[in-house]
């Protein structure tokens, strides 16, 4: 057994680090929270440059050809960092789907346009209020041709193509879904750019007017291959949270150690001690759970179903937790737009809904641990 | 009558029930019905409501909620003040207070009906409440009778609006930290230094500020308090942006100000004990008007539908539903009993702190949790219809402030710990040392 | 990343699991598999004698404290078989409960501590199982604050005379020996006028008197010194290094890796899968699902925590800190979950013992889960040791420090 990130996997860690530590510092991802910008261009091609974007993309496709380890721990730094980019919804989501499903052809047409930084990516599968599920996909597919409106669509408005899940059937089953791929700078596409909690990662609300698209992956496959990206999707953005949490715990912690209130250090009274413990515990779990994920992914057990949910559970929850209290250990400063307390406060409540809400994954954890149990 | 004493432990049978089932023992006993009194204030109260208030804001003030007590067409503050204008032309102004200052003498009961009639248009009161709540009662209680006629009906009726410069960059829960100076010079008062999160400062009139007016004793004996004019030359107010995107309070920066003497409240040295007052008046008057988030959350989820029909169907909704109703009732009736303590005049135990307590942390859960239910379109912050227009998104930004001002939720644990509870107070380092002795640095 | 055995690591295993399945015994399967925390015990047999001769089985076979070295009983195993090993014991593993303060705590610091010859001698029959040994740190004055303690050592000519009380001491009243913290010096500051020994608990002034728990069953008890002579070579450490010692003892509490704490989660997710509500299984019920959800979380990062741990040590690593939160989260969630089975069972919930629901798994739990809380470190001291050894923040400011012990003030109020 080995259960930890290899050497060369953690001086990737401490390389990616130092870069976002330069190019990646709060003040870069305000010009981005103000908004200044729609998203951090310097740093998209700066991550595309040192190879992060196409790092868990084969060679053949433009990519770095390591695997999944080294994206979770790239992930964690994007989340350390609260970095302002569309990695998420390009790798985690649109490339992930490319990879699982796509065709030579259409690998060979956007996976290197996404290792390279020319590409942005997202997956467009909500619409409206509700969690992932086959029922709520109203949007149209007739002969390749789509309507109907999604939302929200996380980077949607600066994104180049979006995998679409759409209706193709009516039987009231799975195989009703099927996905397409829309280059979204064609015709008979309607962005528009939607306010969000999070500032630093856009949302939109994309309408398709008869609009054209192919198939990515067979015909009523749509739903099976959405699970399996959102379950690869679970571990990388747990990934981001535990990187999150961790920034926000030690944000925490040092404040508690330079702030004086009564003569002494507010990290002197347990009251301020024990919610950093707790913060501690919380992302302790998280991490340990998403190793797990990570194994998971890396191997494609068959426990990663499993694994996937329990560590979208446990990173959801650490990030919120940590991200709360460290506005509270900071009193009134941490309730400032001035200080970055918020910007993580934002980014944990947002990620905490992007692939479907908490309720929705413990569902589905509990429905893989009985299925395991069964079997 | 005989004492409940173990040989004669049935005596409430022979000697209380009797007394009890008289009418004279029913009223004395546990009822929420309104006395014909009060019944008839209600009734008058009711009637100038429905004849006076601003009906075209009710929609909009219905749906607001903490963190979005904003007008889409009005400014809060000029509708506010429009409203307050009118209860204090009518007489329902700070109805508490004496009339010579611009209240009504009411009784607390009668505060308490007033505000139930008053509905959601006291949300409307928000500009106020730190003037109501706490300097004019520090007015009230240390002011001239000069400064009190002067003062006190004008910020009743909201023409004037004040603030409250306590907390320092330095000095947040250790208020009595602070360093802002005050120093004598002839008849007047010269001060210099800064406060920070001055709600409203950048449009009040007036605040009541405490300095530090001798440095070289133990820091809670060295304080003053006064009140000035935020006009006064040298007073210069930057509003700070909040973690939640709005402006709602300030640095406050003081140079060469001058305050009168006469403006000074209470003995010099005694402002810890007059800002003591200040804050107990805040504990009485939050608790009454405390957001919970329960009844936005009940309605959200009987309207809301899911997958599998109505949210408040689901047992699962339904079983974090009912712990935060069962709270917010326990507040409610808290307040209640506190209440009921005001009227027959005894002075209200320190239950009522529990509540700012419990409903901060309970704010934030329920945002979350109704943005959970919202799934992925719960990011959105706009005027989106699955969202509500963002209520829930609002409250979950807003929230974090509620666990901070007016006293955190660890000095509040503190409080109840220590006044309530009877527990020591945390070893303090920084007692009986002259105050600029004291460290200011962690690292 | 993996966790597939390496060939040497697969070979042990089977070696374990060809031993096991011959040697052990069988017939209380079941009921262990049924065991949960506050349960322990066999129906029809004395749990204590069925676990000695387990013990034993494994000690002869070579299968006792495999982590030990040879010469003291061991069997020189790796960490990794180490957890292999407890992986293949399985629920047989549940009998050495009784052994888990002296083979985790007591047997460790003799091994730092003790004379050569001392260690050849107690050391073996301690990893059979033929001695049991108890930890006497705790005092009525002593518990968070052990080194507050006050159980007086005083120089004899060649012996210590020990004068005093313990408390909460598990397991005393079955065993043969037990390590023992004492004040030598009352004059110096607290932590540094302990030293440490280890006695004989059949020596004459030692009486055991057991305490009846919260949860209604006896496992630990007062302990009274009176006029106790101990060997001065029995002292562990020198003189006045008492303190020094005792981290040790505790830090190898702490380390016990793998020595998985129970969370109740397993039996929780069990009994939710089987039981009915009105409307359909529990299982199926989103409030429940929510909920297991949750501690299935908490339960999955504790297990992959103490994996982490030991992956570093298997690499030659010291595991990090980690480690600490295990009592900590388990704790207080075992509560949780007993009170949740119970809220399932409405108002039979109330009923224990034999005539409730799994007869009185969960009411047991419930009962025994507050002293989880309390027991080797109360949760406000874990989580002020996360604060402060983990992420530095400082420490509580003492008023006990650098004051003469005697002068230390030991009453609350009046
Ligand atoms: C929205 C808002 C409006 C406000 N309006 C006003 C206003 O109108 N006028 C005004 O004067 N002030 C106002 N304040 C300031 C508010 O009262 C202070 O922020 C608050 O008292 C906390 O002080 P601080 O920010 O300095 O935090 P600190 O005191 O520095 O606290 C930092 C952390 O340390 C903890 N801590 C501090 N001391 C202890 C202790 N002894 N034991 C345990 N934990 C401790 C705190 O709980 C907190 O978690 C407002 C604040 C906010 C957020
Ligand atoms: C904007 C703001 C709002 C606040 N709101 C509240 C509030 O709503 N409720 C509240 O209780 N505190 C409130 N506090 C004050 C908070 O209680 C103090 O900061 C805290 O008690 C620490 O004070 P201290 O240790 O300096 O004084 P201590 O040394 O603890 O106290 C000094 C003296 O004041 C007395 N004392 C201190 N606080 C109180 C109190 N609250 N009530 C009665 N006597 C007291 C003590 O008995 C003691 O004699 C608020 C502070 C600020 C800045
Ligand atoms: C089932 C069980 C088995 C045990 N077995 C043994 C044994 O075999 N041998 C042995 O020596 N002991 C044993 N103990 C004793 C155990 O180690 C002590 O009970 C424990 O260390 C707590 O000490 P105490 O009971 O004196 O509580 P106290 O130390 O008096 O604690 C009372 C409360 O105060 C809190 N507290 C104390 N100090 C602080 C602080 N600095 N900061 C914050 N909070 C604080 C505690 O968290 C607790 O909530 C056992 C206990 C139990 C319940």
């Amino acid at each position: 057994m080995n259960f930890d990130f290899s050497d060369d996997q953690k001086q990737l860690r401490d390389q990616a680090r130092k870069f976002l530590a330069e190019k990646c510092s709060p003040k870069a991802v305000r010009v981005v929270l103000d908004g200044k910008a729609p998203y951090d261009k310097e740093l998209w091609k700066g991550l595309a440059g040192m190879g992060f974007l196409g790092v868990a993309i084969p060679e053949e496709f433009g990519g770095a050809g390591a695997g999944h380890l080294e994206l979770c721990v790239i992930a964690e730094e994007m989340g350390r960092a609260n970095a302002p980019v569309p990695f998420s919804s390009t790798v985690y989501l649109a490339a992930e789907a490319l990879l699982i499903a796509g065709s030579d052809a259409q690998k060979k047409k956007w996976l290197p346009a996404i290792a390279s930084g020319e590409a942005i990516g997202t997956l467009a599968l909500f619409e409206g209020k509700g969690n992932p599920s086959p029922k709520t996909i109203k949007l149209t597919a007739t002969n390749g041709v789509l309507n109907g409106v999604k939302k929200p669509v996380a980077d949607g408005a600066i994104a180049d193509f979006a995998v679409v899940a759409a209706r193709t059937g009516s039987s009231g089953r799975e195989s009703d879904v099927s996905l397409f791929l829309v280059d979204l700078k064609a015709g008979g596409v309607e962005v528009k750019s939607l306010t969000n909690l999070d500032p630093t990662r856009g949302q939109a609300e994309i309408t398709f007017k008869d609009c054209k698209a192919e198939p990515l992956g067979a015909a009523g496959e749509g739903w099976s291959i959405l699970t399996q990206v959102l379950d690869r999707a679970a571990v990388l953005c747990a990934f981001e949270q535990v990187g999150g949490s961790d920034r926000a715990l030690e944000m925490g912690r040092d404040y508690a150690l330079d702030r004086i209130a009564f003569g002494r250090q507010i990290g002197s009274f347990q009251a301020v001690k024990h919610m950093l413990a707790d913060m501690y515990v919380s992302a302790t779990l998280a991490r340990s759970n998403s190793y797990y994920g990570a194994w998971a992914l890396s191997t494609n057990a068959a426990e990663l179903p499993e694994a996937a949910a329990a560590a979208r559970i446990s990173a959801t929850q650490a990030f919120q937790h940590c991200a709360k209290n460290n506005i509270q250990v900071h009193g009134g400063m941490g309730f400032t737009w001035e200080f970055d307390c918020h910007m993580y406060y934002r980014r944990a409540n947002a990620m905490a809904l992007g692939l479907g809400s908490l309720s929705y994954w413990e569902d589905r954890l509990i429905d893989r641990m009985r299925k395991k149990n069964a079997a | 009558m005989p004492t409940n004493s173990v040989e004669n432990e049935r005596w409430w049978a022979r000697f209380a029930l009797p007394t009890l089932r008289t009418e004279q023992g029913l009223r004395s006993a546990m009822n929420f019905d309104d006395t014909p009194q009060e019944a008839a204030f209600r009734e008058t109260a009711r009637k100038w409501v429905e004849a006076h208030a601003p009906k075209e804001l009710e929609a909009e003030l219905s749906k607001s909620s903490l963190g979005r007590i904003r007008l889409a067409q009005h400014d809060i503050v000029d509708v506010g003040k429009a409203w307050q204008k009118k209860k204090a032309e009518g007489g329902w102004a700070c109805l508490h207070w004496p009339r010579e200052y611009g209240g009504r003498g009411a009784t607390p009961i009668e505060r308490v009906i007033w505000q139930q009639e008053e509905g959601v248009y006291g949300k409307l009161t928000q500009p106020f409440q730190i003037g109501e709540g706490m300097c004019g009662p520090t007015v009230m209680a240390f002011g001239t009778e000069d400064a009190k006629r002067r003062y006190l009906p004008k910020l009743a009726s909201g023409e004037e609006i004040w603030c409250q410069l306590f907390s320092e960059p330095s000095a947040g829960s250790d208020v009595a930290g602070l360093r802002t100076r005050a120093e004598k010079k002839g008849d007047n008062w010269v001060v210099n230094g800064q406060k920070i999160w001055t709600s409203g400062a950048h449009y009040s009139d007036y605040g009541l500020l405490i300095a530090r007016t001798d440095p070289n004793v133990p820091k809670h004996k060295g304080l003053t308090m006064f009140f000035l004019d935020m006009k006064s030359p040298g007073v210069e107010v930057r509003p700070i942006k909040q973690a939640n995107g709005m402006q709602e309070f300030n640095e406050v920066y003081f140079t060469d100000v001058v305050i009168p003497d006469t403006q000074r409240l209470g003995a010099v040295g005694e402002g810890w004990s007059v800002s003591l007052t200040t804050l107990m008046n805040e504990r009485m008057s939050i608790g009454s008007r405390l957001a919970t988030g329960v009844p936005e959350m009940f309605e959200f989820c009987s309207n809301l539908m899911l997958e599998d029909g109505l949210a408040i169907d689901d047992p699962a909704v339904r079983s974090k539903l009912a712990s935060w109703a069962a709270k917010s009732n326990g507040l409610k009736y808290t307040s209640y009993r506190t209440i009921s303590a005001l009227s027959k005049g005894e002075r209200p135990g320190p239950e009522n702190s529990i509540g700012k307590l419990v409903s901060g942390m309970m704010l934030q859960d329920i945002a979350t949790y109704a943005m959970d239910l919202q799934g992925a379109a719960g990011v959105l912050t706009g005027s989106d219809e699955e969202t509500v227009q963002g209520q829930f998104q609002q409250m979950l930004l807003s929230s974090p402030s509620m666990r901070i001002a007016g006293g955190t939720d660890e000095i509040l644990r503190n409080i109840i710990a220590e006044r309530v509870l009877g527990l020591p107070g945390d070893i303090r380092v920084d007692k009986d040392v002259p105050y600029n002795k004291i460290p200011t640095k962690g690292r | 990343m993996n966790f597939d055995d390496t060939p040497q690591e697969a070979e042990f295993r089977a070696t374990a699991r060809a031993w096991i399945s011959a040697n052990a015994p069988k017939k209380y399967e079941e009921e262990l598999r049924k065991s949960s925390l506050g349960r322990t015990a066999l129906k029809n047999a004395d749990i204590l004698k069925v676990a000695k001769a387990w013990q034993k089985k494994k000690a002869d076979a070579g299968w006792a404290c495999l982590h030990w070295p040879r010469e003291y009983g061991g069997r020189g195993s790796s960490p990794i078989e180490r957890v292999i090993w407890s992986q293949e014991e399985g629920p047989f593993g549940q009998l050495s409960r009784m052994f888990i303060i002296g083979h985790g705590m007591c047997g460790p610091t003799m091994m730092a501590f003790a004379r050569e010859e001392h260690k050849r001698s107690y050391l073996p029959p301690l990893a059979s199982g033929e001695k049991v040994w108890c930890q006497l740190f705790s005092e009525p004055a002593g518990g968070s604050d052990v080194a507050g303690l006050r159980t007086r050592a005083e120089k004899e000519g060649d012996d210590w005379v020990i004068n005093g009380q313990k408390i909460w001491t598990s397991g005393a009243h079955y065993s043969d020996y037990g390590i023992l913290l004492t004040r030598t010096d009352p004059t110096v500051p607290k932590h540094k006028g302990l030293t440490m020994f280890f006695l004989d608990m059949k020596s004459s002034g030692v009486e055991v008197r057991p305490i009846k728990q919260a949860s209604g069953a006896s496992d630990f008890n007062e302990v009274y010194f009176t006029n106790v002579r101990i060997p001065d070579h029995q002292r562990l450490g020198e003189v006045g290094d008492g303190w020094n010692v005792s981290l040790t003892t505790l830090m190898n509490e702490r380390s016990a890796i793998g020595a998985a704490v129970s969370t109740g989660f397993p039996e929780l997710f069990e009994y939710c899968s089987s039981l009915m509500l009105d409307d359909g299984p529990a299982i199926e019920d989103r409030a429940v699902r929510s909920k297991l959800a949750n501690w299935a979380v908490k339960a999955s990062g504790l297990k992959y925590t103490s994996m982490r741990a030991i992956s570093a040590l298997s690499k030659g690593e010291r595991p990090g800190p980690e480690n600490s939160i295990g009592k900590l989260v388990a704790g207080s969630m075992i509560q949780d979950v007993a009170t949740y089975a119970l809220d399932l069972q409405s108002a039979s919930g109330v009923i224990s013992g034999e005539d409730a629901e799994l007869a009185g798994r969960f009411q047991a739990m419930l009962l025994r889960a507050p002293g989880t809380r309390v027991e080797g470190g109360t949760d406000e001291i874990m989580r002020n040791i996360i604060a402060e050894r983990v992420l530095g923040l400082p420490g509580d400011i003492r008023v006990d420090k650098d004051v003469p012990f005697n002068k230390i003030p030991t009453k609350g109020r009046g």
